[in-house]
């Protein structure tokens, strides 16, 4: 029986159709979506892989069609019809790309709007300061903030990432974190309580704010699960602002290429009940004033004589760095901080 | 005096005149011949391409496994650093240079290019700076990564860093020496009868990517050299310790870096919308569409470049421009995959290595080209940047896209510079290999990257070490699949069969002169009797002979095709 091509056209659109909506749905390629901005972007990549696997379909289907439909058979010296064009058929897919494109790109300004980018305290450059010591020498600022706690950060000074909800703008997060990328640690500051620590403990269902900094090289404060990444540059001020929906422990990982060791560069971020919380951080106000703490607190202050391992050896149980990576982190290495 | 101006005045008389074949020796001089200039690029860049290969098939073989135990850290560095390094700037850059050094004088009818000595100066910049490179493993490499970004580039190393700098230095400048001789040659060396749209697309294509050098180019010899007064003078333009800006930097880097990734491309699309034809037997489907979206492709190309930079110091203004203008890319891009679609549709497809490779090449870009939308949009970009899902988008741009593409027009166009044919099925084998091993060494990085595998590790998190496996076993085949193009290459050059003028029965100027081409090309120069993809016109004669004169005018006079006519009439 012989089906008429035009009823073949259209099964075969049909097929792909139902395929392309399918895998952009069902195609597991992402990691679990622990917030809110996750959801928003996963929604966002579910309808461009819907796209793309048809696109794919149909340009890969094309090519193994031709090449076994149109192949020269053999003795056949002829050539093709002469067709050189054909306006309308071209006009059509240049429309169509440019509507999809035209659609994606309105459709992820809309994502990254309701993700808090355009949060005018977080959306604008807010330019560089310069920062005052060379890099690697010394972590300032870290031990004196650690000892007296600051004033509640008021959310008020410009620092280029991922903003508030437009709801939320203007409003202060509930948490406030200080990130400082260093290689090849995150340190984490609670500018509240004056709490310092290798690993992000944060609250579910708050707004956390993250002040990240770097204080060498440039780092980038990626967390998977939650679909987030800002650069952390070294005389300017980044923030990420988000809010946590599952209770949970998950990687936050250095993105940026940041010298050897930057694959070591990862630590822990977990997520809380608020008792929890708040037990973990009333354990660590007290153990500022334990002076077994304290000997691992100077030791965030790499000094010129010690070396990076040395440096990292009291964070490298908490932050999961196998001791393999650090017994590689041999003392030559400081020579790149010069 | 230009080779223009020697072309329009004088007859040749000296002794470059003299039809002939060059001896082995002329390859290793500095020659001005724009044919040895361009076999001296392929083969030198094949070279480097070697070498690039056996760096990324070390850093695979140290992420078969999670821990970092292969290299140091420190080596895995300037592993990475130096294989990105070799493959943009010593392998498809130099290849794509190489194809049009050899092709553009014989497709535009020209006895060589147009500034013959400039030509080889360019070429003999690139060995220099290649060993340089390479020769920086036995000094102290660099290994900040191909992106070199302060203030990590200015701590690494001053030799390493250094020497990258130069390395990169001299082979811009080599680019843009040919970049001006391409522009020249194609704009004002054509043969009389050859109208701009008359021209093959691979002239289309040359034109858009040297523009693109000549804009690009001298932006990233102002950042490096502001690098090296910073790495070497103590400046602070980029050392936020001085109070410089390391944005600017990356700012200054991907206004080059960028629109590279199309000198990188744009000379394959030329290449492939040049052979598609020839074995399809059909005519390119829409040849001013093809043409000048290889313009729009370069214009657009200019302005995205921050789209490298969505995660960094951008603002969000800035973050949605870029997306927007990165996205209009897939325009043009589109029209041309189209284009290339609906020229084999129909056709009579002689599925040789040359063909296979053109059609992998489309097959492997589209996919690289549908992820480069997807990490156009901000909020995506934002989760992948950085990991291991650009690793895999520009592995099918670059790879699938480039490399292929430079397989394909070597398959195609070796019979013209050696006169004579490669092997057949160890051509079939080579892209057989090739296509499963690239398949199989970047589809899975593509949810290794979004399942929060970042880039440029050595060591990794154990539970993405089976996929991380995959991928080391297809660098392995990629790396076996060369052997036989090698032996391919090698032993068809020596004793492979005779080719004759035009053993593809193609319609461009480069077929109508023997294989290999004598020195000045043309006994005598070629008049344009035929549009370059004039395919399926009836009685067409492929060797060229006068028949009756038929107008340049593309288009065949009042023949529109039964099955097309009701859908409009041919283009011109």
């Amino acid at each position: 029986m012989k089906i008429p091509s035009n009823i073949l056209t259209l099964l075969a659109g049909v097929i792909l159709t139902l395929v392309s909506l399918w895998y952009g749905q069902n195609h597991g390629l992402l990691p679990e979506a622990a917030s809110d901005e996750a959801a928003l972007v996963d929604g966002l990549f579910n309808s461009m892989m819907t796209v793309s696997i048809g696109l794919f379909i149909l340009v890969q289907g094309v090519l193994i069609i031709s090449a076994i439909r149109f192949r020269r058979r053999a003795g056949d010296n002829t050539d093709g019809p002469p067709i050189h064009g054909n306006i309308p058929l071209e006009i059509v897919w240049t429309a169509i790309p440019a509507v999809i494109v035209l659609v994606i790109g309105v459709y992820s300004f809309d994502i990254y709007k309701a993700m808090g980018g355009f949060d005018p305290q977080a959306a604008t450059d807010p330019g560089i300061t310069q920062i005052a010591m060379l890099p690697g020498e010394s972590v300032p600022g870290l031990i004196d903030s650690s000892s007296q706690p600051k004033p509640r950060h008021a959310h008020n000074h410009v620092a280029l990432g991922v903003g508030a909800f437009p709801e939320d703008e203007g409003r202060p997060a509930d948490v406030n974190v200080d990130v400082m990328g260093l290689q090849y640690a995150w340190i984490f500051t609670y500018p509240d309580s004056g709490v310092t620590s290798g690993e992000l403990h944060i609250p579910v269902n708050k707004e956390v704010q993250l002040n990240i900094k770097a204080q060498d090289v440039l780092h980038a404060f990626w967390l998977p699960e939650f679909r987030l990444k800002q650069d952390a540059i070294p005389g300017r001020d980044t923030e990420l602002r988000f809010v946590p929906r599952h209770i949970g422990t998950y990687p936050v990982i250095c993105a940026e290429l940041c010298g050897a060791y930057h694959g070591a560069m990862n630590t822990k971020l977990y997520v809380q009940s608020q008792e929890e919380y708040d037990g973990w951080l009333q354990e660590q106000i007290a153990s500022l004033n334990d002076p077994n703490q304290a000997i691992a607190m100077r030791a965030i202050a790499p000094s010129e004589s010690r070396s990076n391992a040395e440096f990292l050896a009291p964070f490298a149980s908490q932050m999961g760095i196998d001791t393999a990576a650090l017994e590689q982190l041999h003392p030559q290495h400081i020579s790149m901080n010069r | 005096m230009t080779q223009a101006e020697w072309q329009s005045t004088t007859t040749p008389t000296t002794e470059g005149a003299i039809p002939g074949q060059r001896k082995w020796q002329d390859y290793f001089t500095f020659n001005t011949d724009h044919k040895v200039i361009g076999i001296q690029y392929l083969v030198t860049s094949f070279i480097f391409y070697m070498i690039g290969g056996a760096l990324a098939t070390a850093i695979r073989t140290e992420l078969a496994t999670p821990e970092s135990d292969l290299v140091s850290p420190e080596l895995y560095n300037n592993l990475l650093t130096v294989h990105g390094t070799v493959m943009i700037f010593l392998w498809i850059i130099p290849a794509g240079s190489g194809l049009a050094n050899y092709l553009i004088p014989l497709m535009v009818g020209a006895r060589d290019m147009a500034f013959p000595k400039m030509n080889a100066l360019a070429f003999w910049m690139v060995p220099p700076a290649g060993l340089a490179l390479i020769g920086s493993f036995f000094l102290e490499a660099p290994q900040a990564g191909w992106t070199s970004y302060p203030p990590l580039s200015l701590m690494t190393g001053k030799v390493g860093e250094g020497i990258w700098i130069f390395t990169l230095l001299v082979l811009g400048t080599s680019s843009i020496l040919g970049a001006i001789n391409f522009f020249v040659t194609i704009l004002r060396m054509r043969v009389p009868s050859m109208g701009i749209n008359d021209m093959p697309l691979f002239c289309w294509s040359m034109l858009a990517a040297s523009a693109l050098i000549l804009i690009g180019t001298p932006v990233l010899a102002g950042a490096l050299i502001l690098l090296a007064f910073d790495l070497l003078a103590g400046t602070a333009f980029f050392n936020p310790t001085g109070g410089g800006d390391p944005i600017v930097y990356q700012h200054m880097f991907w206004f080059y870096s960028h629109p590279a990734v199309y000198i990188m491309i744009l000379p394959l699309f030329g290449a492939i919308s040049d052979i598609l034809p020839v074995h399809a037997r059909k005519p390119i489907f829409g040849y001013r569409a093809i043409a000048y979206s290889s313009l729009a492709i370069s214009f657009l190309g200019l302005i995205v470049w921050a789209h490298h930079m969505f995660t960094s110091g951008t603002p969000a203004w800035l973050r949605m421009f870029f997306m927007i203008t990165t996205m209009v890319i897939a325009v043009p891009t589109g029209i041309k995959v189209f284009g290339w679609l609906a020229t084999i549709w129909g056709g009579k497809i002689q599925l040789n290595s040359a063909m296979l490779f053109a059609m992998g090449f489309i097959s492997m870009f589209v996919i690289g080209g549908i992820s480069g939308v997807m990490v156009a949009a901000v909020p995506f970009d934002i989760h992948v940047h950085d990991t291991y899902f650009i690793v895999a988008h520009l592995h099918y741009v670059l790879f699938g896209g480039s490399v292929f593409g430079i397989y394909s027009a070597i398959y195609h166009w070796f019979p013209k510079m050696t006169g004579r044919m490669m092997n057949e099925p160890l051509g079939i084998v080579h892209f057989v290999l090739t296509f499963i091993g690239m398949n199989l060494t970047f589809m899975p990085m593509h949810e290794l990257g979004l399942l929060g595998m970042n880039r440029r590790i050595a060591l990794y998190d154990p539970k993405f070490a089976t996929l991380n496996l995959v991928c080391t076993i297809g660098t392995y085949i990629l790396a076996v699949s060369t052997l036989p193009f090698l032996a391919n290459a090698g032993w068809s050059w020596i004793s492979g069969k005779k080719a004759g003028n035009n053993p593809w029965r193609a319609l461009t100027f480069e077929w109508m002169t023997t294989s290999p081409p004598a020195i000045e090309n043309f006994e005598q120069l070629p008049v344009l009797t035929s549009g370059p993809y004039d395919y399926g016109l009836s009685k067409r004669n492929p060797q060229m002979e006068p028949e009756e004169s038929r107008s340049n005018v593309e288009a065949p006079p009042g023949f529109i095709p039964p099955e097309e006519a009701r859908a409009g009439s041919p283009e011109p």
